[in-house]
Formats: C-alpha cells, structure tokens, sequence
C-alpha cells in the first residue's frame, strides 16, 4: 500500500477555499484589471489574509506550513482562472519569500516573512539582467563592500513584484569578487525598496500577465548595510539554482491551473455552441480535441504532484522539477490553443476567458528557464555526454 | 450569547440530482456534497452575532459519518465547537423526525439564546425542519429572516426583518428564539489556511441515540409521520417565450398564440 493518490482532507478543504475565492473575488475583476495593466493590492492582501503567501513557511514566522504540494495546488487554482494573480502569488512565495527562509539567518527571517506572510510587504528575486537571461551567471551587477557597506552598482529586468506600491525587499544577485579559479564570485544580498540609489521602475506592455508586476531595476552606489548579505559570500549562483528549482514547480502549477482552465471553458462552450443543429462538441474533430487535453492534463497534473511529493519528502527533486515545468507549459499551450480553436471568432475576444490563457501562456515556456533550458537541465540529470549546451 | 447553528450536507446543487428509480432515494454516488448554501448564510450570522454581542457558537449536523466534512468547513470559518448527531436509528427521518432529533441535541447542549437554520435545504426544499425545532422546543420562530436588526441581550429580545413574497416585515420576539435565514443576509466568509489546517485534525464529537434524551420510537423512518409515496424526475420544462415590440403587435401574436395552443377561441 505504498502508492497512493489521495490528497489529504486538508488539501480537498484547501483547494475548495482556493477555488471559491479565485471565482468570486478574482474572476469577476480579472478581465479589467488585465486591459488596464493594473496591479491589484487588494487582491494580493485576501491572498495573504487566506494564507497562501505562508503555505511554505513555519508557523512561528507567520507562516502556514502546509507544505509544498498544498502550495502548488493553490497556485494551480488560481491560475485555472486567472493567471496575473497566480504569477503574483508565486513569484511572491517561490521567489520573494523562499530564498529569505531558506538561505537567510535568524534575524533575516525574523524581520522579513512575518510581513511577508501577512502580505503587507511582498519580495521578489532579482537575478536576471539585459545581458543575463537564460546565463544567469553572468551578472555584471556589482557589490563591493566599503566600510561594512555593500555598494551596489548595476541593473536587473523583469523582476516579478519589484516594482509595486507594496515592494518591499528584493533579493539581488550581484558580483561581489573573484573566486580562485578566475570566475565571477557571486553572491545574493537583500535590498529594501526604498533604499537610496535603488530605483524600481514598472514594466508595460505585456503581452501576458498583465495584471503582474513586473519591474526595470536600477543600482547606482545604492548602500546597504554587510549583514544584508544572504547565507554566506560566494553562494549566490547555488542559491538561484536551488530557488530557480522550486520556482519551476509553481511555474509547473500554473501551466496546469491554465490548462485545466481552457480545457473546462472549452468543453462548456462545445456543449452550448451549435453548428449544423449540433453543438460543436459532438463532431468528432472537436470530441478527440477535448479527450487529448483531459488525457495530457492528468499527465500533467501526476508529474507536478509527483516532484512536489518528492520535496515534501526531502527527496531529490530538481530533475522531476525542470519535466514539470516543461510538461505542464507545454501542456498549456496545447490546451490554450485548441480551446482558442473551439471558441472560434469568439475565442480570439477579450470577452471571452480563453483570450486570456492564450496570451498568458506563452510566458511559461519563457520565465524561471526557457523550454530550451529545462531540456539542458534534464539531459544533464540523465547522463548525456556533455554539457548538453 | 449562545447559538446554536443547525447545518445539513447536500448534494452539489451544480451537480445534476438523479432519484433512483427502483429505491426511490437520491443517487449520491459521484456527486459532490456540500454544506446547504442557505446553512453557509446561517454559519456566518451565528458567527457575526458572538462577534457583536460576544459568546460562542456551537454547530450541529445529524447524518450519515460523512457529514462530519461540513462540520470541519463550520470549524474551519471560526465555529469552534462542532458536533455530528449520527445514527442508522436517525436514517429515513422525515423533516418531523429530523427537527425532533435536532431539537434533542439542542437540549442537550443547553442554555441556548439563539438558534440559526438556513430557510430550506437545497436537497429535500421543504423548509419544515427549522420551525419545527422551534416548536418542539416550545421557542419564537423567525422564518425567512434577511435581516437581524438588533439583538438585546439583557432583556432577551431580538428584532428582525422577515423576507415576505411581497414585501418586508420587522418582527419582535423574545430569546430563546429560532430564525432561519435567506441567501443575502450576509457575505460567508471564506476559510484560512490556518483554520482549514486546525479543521482538518480536529477530532469531531458523534452523539448517537444513545447519547441524546430521546424515545426511540420517534426517531428514524419509524417516527416519521409522513409516508413518502412516489419520488420522480419531473419532466423538464420548456423555458418561458418573451414578446417584445410595440403592445398592439405583441398583442395579437399573443392572441394568436393562444388560439393556436387552443387556451382561447
Ligand atoms: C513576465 C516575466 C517575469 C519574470 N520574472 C522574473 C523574476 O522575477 N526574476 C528574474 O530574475 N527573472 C524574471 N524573468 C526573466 C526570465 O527568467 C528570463 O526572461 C528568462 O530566463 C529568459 O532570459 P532572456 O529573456 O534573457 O532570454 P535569452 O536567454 O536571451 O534567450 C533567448 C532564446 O535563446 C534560447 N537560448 C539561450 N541559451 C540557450 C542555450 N544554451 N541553448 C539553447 N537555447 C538557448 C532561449 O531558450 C530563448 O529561446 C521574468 C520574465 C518575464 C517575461
């Protein structure tokens, strides 16, 4: 009786909460709130005040604690309708709060995640840069430490939640030396927004997400204090790998929360719309479209649950966590696309949810490690000769 | 303040009720249950009602084990003190039975000043079980109530406005009373991750008859007065037709209609 499917209590009552809250509070505004490019405070505090942002946290720092796989399955919830506020949440958690609890000291935690939690304040995770995107090593954003201050020079882009009226800390990556071999030593520091000479500037234009905000950031002699330094000098790329890890399964989460979202908008609109005295539903062109979706969803949906079992247990999870995120992105695009088909002239209209998955999920196949990457981090963890580059 | 909120387990009103045919009960078998929506409304005014006026609600549900899954929302949104009534003597209650057995529970709680029904449950719609506490308790009934305009404490009275067909009515009773409560009376909240987390472990009292001061032979089918003699899938109804235009057309493809389906000649 080892293998079993069932989710706890716990996580059926979770995920009821989650989804009652996603339909009555998010799905009514998510629409406007997306033509306009507006981020919602609002909408963020009932996430925190619900608890989601604390899913991975301890207790005693505000926290939760209900474990990843529950994470995921709120993250997966949001997203089955709305994909800006699960970006918000799962940046916020896997990239924002998870790098302070896993890697920063006492104090760090203490003064940090019980805001956090709360959602009065929310992090976010600044590592890529105009010349670093998918070679997230190689920052050229410096640190230099002077009279027990970091001085922080350089600049970073698309750093989800950066640039908010309620952005509080950001964690930078940045240069700080060199290491033995002659390679840059990288190390992550924590930066409060607000912190002169670090200016946060939002992004526009999106295609996706855009009710998500995404940040321009710049660094000119901006001065912390050295204690700000996140776990020790030296560790930063490590760190990013190990956040970049978790990151991918809430990326993984709302692949498959917007799959499963386009899959019900399409078989409930090829019920109702008829063609031919039938509805469109029953030709079977449309019928095998829908049997490919449900069939690719649950595949999905196993290979997501299996890697966060996996951290849940303290297993090794990185490569079932790179697979994920490329299933369920891919998995997402597929359903998008054929719900976007179902829908007609219609599906091609803002009215409609099915629009809104189809912009939102070309963004998955991109942020956290394009598709390209994850295959490299796969064939890696699969004994290919080489680097797979 | 203590208050008593009475809730039942339904099945998914989104869901499709089936009746079996052969046994004449209601398919349950891969339908999803509930707590009774109006019962969330009744949750939500027995937990506004100690926050205003401080005290403590307590929730009762009777049924099957399963129930145990409504109780555990109950007590995930604030109401801390839970209790399931479960019996296979309570099984085939008519609403009689039912109210009877609640009432029973009631008592044994003691000490009550209100108690809370949603106005009907989605599954049986028949809006009995709430008054018919109330009078095997011997308290003030409140039906339909939208609205609670002020609750004394002190010299025990409450005020509310009741819902009529036609309009509204602001109604006086002395406490203990039961109210039963409309859609709208208030906005349920939802549940957190800390309270579903201390929900879902939380071990949930089960009276059984045994438990409670009743007489066995007016529990279950056996103390159901009412004899149910045929349930059925009524035929679905075709939906209503609106004519719209300026009034002498409309009527006389109106009157046209009629003579067609022959109601006038
Ligand atoms: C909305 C949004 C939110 C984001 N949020 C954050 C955030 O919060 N924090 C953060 O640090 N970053 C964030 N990012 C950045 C994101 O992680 C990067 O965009 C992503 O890693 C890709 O980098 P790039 O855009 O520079 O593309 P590039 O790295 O320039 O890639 C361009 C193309 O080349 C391919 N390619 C590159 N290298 C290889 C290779 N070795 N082999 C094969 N193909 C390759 C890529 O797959 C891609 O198709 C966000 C991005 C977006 C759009």
């Amino acid at each position: 009786m080892a293998l079993n499917f069932d989710l706890t209590e716990e996580q059926d009552m979770m995920r009821r909460m989650v989804r009652q809250f996603a339909e009555k509070e998010i799905l009514p505004v998510c629409v406007e709130l997306d033509q306009k490019e507006e981020f919602s405070v609002h909408l963020t505090r009932r996430m925190a005040d619900l608890g989601l942002f604390g899913a991975i946290i301890p207790e005693e720092y505000g926290g939760t604690d209900v474990g990843y796989l529950s994470y995921i399955i709120s993250v997966e919830e949001i997203a089955r309708v709305d994909g800006s506020q699960a970006a918000t949440l799962a940046a916020g958690v896997s990239l924002g709060i998870s790098p302070i609890f896993y890697y920063g000291n006492e104090k760090q935690k203490q003064e940090w995640l019980p805001r956090l939690c709360k959602g009065e304040i929310l992090a976010s995770f600044g590592l890529t840069e105009p010349n670093a995107g998918s070679d997230a090593g190689a920052s050229k954003t410096t640190a230099v430490l002077e009279n027990g201050n970091w001085v922080i020079n350089g600049s970073k882009i698309f750093i989800t939640n950066s640039a908010s009226e309620i952005s509080g800390i950001c964690t930078v990556q940045a240069v700080t030396g060199k290491r033995s071999d002659g390679k840059n030593e990288l190390s992550c520091i924590l930066v409060p927004n607000g912190t002169e000479g670090f200016e946060a500037r939002p992004m526009h234009g999106k295609m996706c997400w855009r009710a998500s905000n995404t940040g321009e950031l710049y660094f000119t002699d901006c001065t912390v204090p050295e204690e700000n330094l996140l776990g020790r000098r030296g560790e930063g790329f490590h760190q990013m790998l190990a956040t970049l890890d978790g990151g991918r399964l809430s990326i993984g989460a709302m692949g498959l929360g917007g799959a499963q979202g386009s899959f019900e908008a399409a078989l409930q609109y090829s019920r109702d719309r008829e063609q031919f005295g039938r509805p469109i539903g029953s030709f079977q062109v449309n019928a095998f479209k829908m049997a490919d979706m449900a069939t690719q969803i649950e595949m999905a949906r196993l290979l997501l649950y299996k890697a966060c079992w996996l951290r849940d247990n303290k297993r090794e999870f990185s490569r079932e966590a790179a697979m994920a995120k490329l299933v369920c992105s891919e998995v997402f695009r597929m359903c998008a696309n054929h719900a976007v088909q179902l829908h007609g002239g219609y599906g091609l209209m803002n009215e409609y949810r099915v629009e809104k998955f189809y912009r939102n999920q070309k963004l998955l196949e991109i942020g956290e490690g394009t598709s390209e990457v994850q295959r490299i981090v796969i064939a890696r963890h699969i004994g290919v000769p080489g680097r797979a580059l | 303040m203590k208050v008593i909120v009475c809730v039942k387990q339904v099945p998914d009103t989104e869901a499709a009720v089936k009746i079996d045919p052969e046994t004449k009960t209601l398919m349950r078998e891969g339908v999803e249950s509930i707590t009774n929506p109006f019962d969330e409304f009744a949750i939500e005014e027995g937990l506004l009602t100690v926050e205003k006026y401080g005290g403590d609600v307590h929730v009762i549900s009777m049924g099957p084990p399963q129930a145990q899954e409504v109780l555990r929302n109950a007590y995930a949104v604030g109401a801390e003190n839970v209790y399931l009534i479960s019996d296979r003597a309570f099984a085939g209650a008519d609403t009689w039975a039912t109210a009877y057995t609640l009432a029973s529970a009631i008592k044994k709680i003691g000490d009550f000043d209100l108690i809370i029904c949603g106005k009907q449950a989605t599954d049986g719609d028949t809006g009995q079980v709430g008054p018919g506490i109330a009078t095997q308790l011997n308290i003030p009934q409140l039906t339909y109530v939208d609205k609670v305009v002020e609750i004394d404490p002190d010299n025990k009275k409450i005020k509310v406005e009741r819902l009529l067909e036609d309009g509204k009515e602001v109604v006086e009773a002395s406490l203990p009373a039961l109210i039963t409560v409309v859609k709208d009376i208030n906005e349920p909240r939802l549940p957190s991750l800390f309270g579903i987390k201390k929900a879902a472990k939380i071990e949930i009292p089960t009276w059984t008859a045994e438990d409670l001061p009743v007489e066995k032979e007016k529990l279950g089918l056996e103390g159901s007065p009412t004899e149910v003699v045929k349930v059925f899938t009524p035929e679905e109804r075709g939906g209503g037709e609106i004519l719209e235009g300026e009034i002498p057309e409309v009527v006389s493809t109106l009157v046209d209609k009629l003579m067609d389906m022959k109601f006038i000649q």
